[in-house]
């Protein structure tokens, strides 16, 4: 017992992550909404982005930035890490957003469940035209 | 305290943002989560990723995300009872469940092995910042040691990130530009 609670003491930060992180995966796994999916997809990330600022900090350190008075200083390199993951996932926010604006032109919905209704309803007219056609490619022969 | 109090709000907007079903609304607490998360890592010290956060994360992805709700649909579709009780349906609720679970349970299972939440002596801040933190002044110039090694001595690797965002750029271009001269032959191989 006393083991969990320290646990939990020294290590709350990455157990809220890994909550926030399984929140972002179950809504984008589970939601059949694309936009939702995509929301589920930056809490994930932001959530990684809190992982490793986590491990970056050292007890009564200060900022990594030049100081007189400063004893210890935050470890910086996952700082510069997370400075590029940040401007990378906002990249990968938007083309999946521009996805998803061609879908809903394609498709008129953007709930996977109507898409996938369409698909099959769009290859059953395909089959049925190219039938149509084999029968009067015959006729012509 | 305050950090507490801070992940328990970050938390409620987390499970706020997946469980509305406004999707503008959605958007918005999305944004309340970036600035909360902006005001966590100010808290433990990482200035440099808070502005960041706050102007990227919460500002353009918000930006985005309402530009893309705008030619898009604004309500989630509502599932009926019975649309919501259908086996398939709620096999894959229980299944992304389980999944989810599992992956969490080994997560948990690998923080164990962790260091400390704050421990000067883990391995991450005792083998290579060291050296950054006592040259990159004498070496650069620059006070700040975040930008030192940003713009110094990983200069390629921006170099790098600013590739990605270009050709995200023009991945968003190709996939939003209209297509007017051909409109009529556009469908002109799939027709017979």
């Amino acid at each position: 017992m006393i083991d969990v609670i320290h646990f939990i003491q020294t290590k709350f930060y990455y157990l809220v992550v890994i909550f926030l992180m399984m929140i972002g995966l179950y809504t984008t796994i589970a939601s059949r909404n694309l936009i939702k999916k995509v929301i589920g997809i930056n809490i994930f990330q932001i959530s990684v982005f809190l992982f490793y600022i986590a491990m970056a900090k050292v007890k009564h350190g200060t900022a990594p930035i030049l100081w007189d008075k400063a004893v210890i200083y935050d470890n910086p390199l996952p700082h510069v890490l997370i400075l590029t993951a940040i401007v990378v996932s906002v990249s990968t926010t938007a083309v999946a957003l521009a996805l998803i604006i061609n879908i809903y032109k394609e498709y008129e919905t953007i709930e996977e469940d109507s898409i996938l209704a369409k698909q099959e309803l769009d290859e059953e007219e395909s089959i049925l035209a190219k039938q149509k056609l084999d029968i009067d490619r015959s006729n012509m022969a | 305290m305050i950090d507490i109090l801070l992940l328990l709000i970050i938390v409620a907007c987390a499970i706020a943002a997946v469980s509305i079903k406004d999707l503008l609304s959605a958007i918005m607490i999305l944004g309340v989560y970036s600035f909360i998360m902006a005001t966590i890592f100010t808290r433990l010290n990482a200035v440099d990723v808070a502005f960041t956060e706050a102007s990227v994360g919460a500002g353009i992805t918000s930006v985005l995300m309402i530009a893309a709700l705008s030619r898009t649909k604004r309500y989630e579709y509502l599932y009926t009872k019975s649309e919501r009780r259908k086996p398939s349906a709620l096999f894959l609720k229980v299944l992304s469940l389980f999944i989810v679970i599992i992956t969490g349970a080994v997560l948990v299972y690998g923080t164990l092995d962790m260091p400390e939440f704050g421990d000067p002596d883990a391995p991450a801040n005792k083998h290579v910042s060291p050296r950054y933190i006592e040259e990159s002044h004498h070496e650069t110039g620059v006070n700040n040691f975040v930008t030192a090694v940003l713009a110094s001595y990983r200069g390629y690797d921006t170099l790098g990130e600013t590739t990605v965002i270009f050709t995200a750029g023009i991945c968003v271009i190709l996939l939003l530009r209209k297509f007017k001269k051909d409109d009529d032959d556009r469908y002109a191989g799939i027709c017979y």
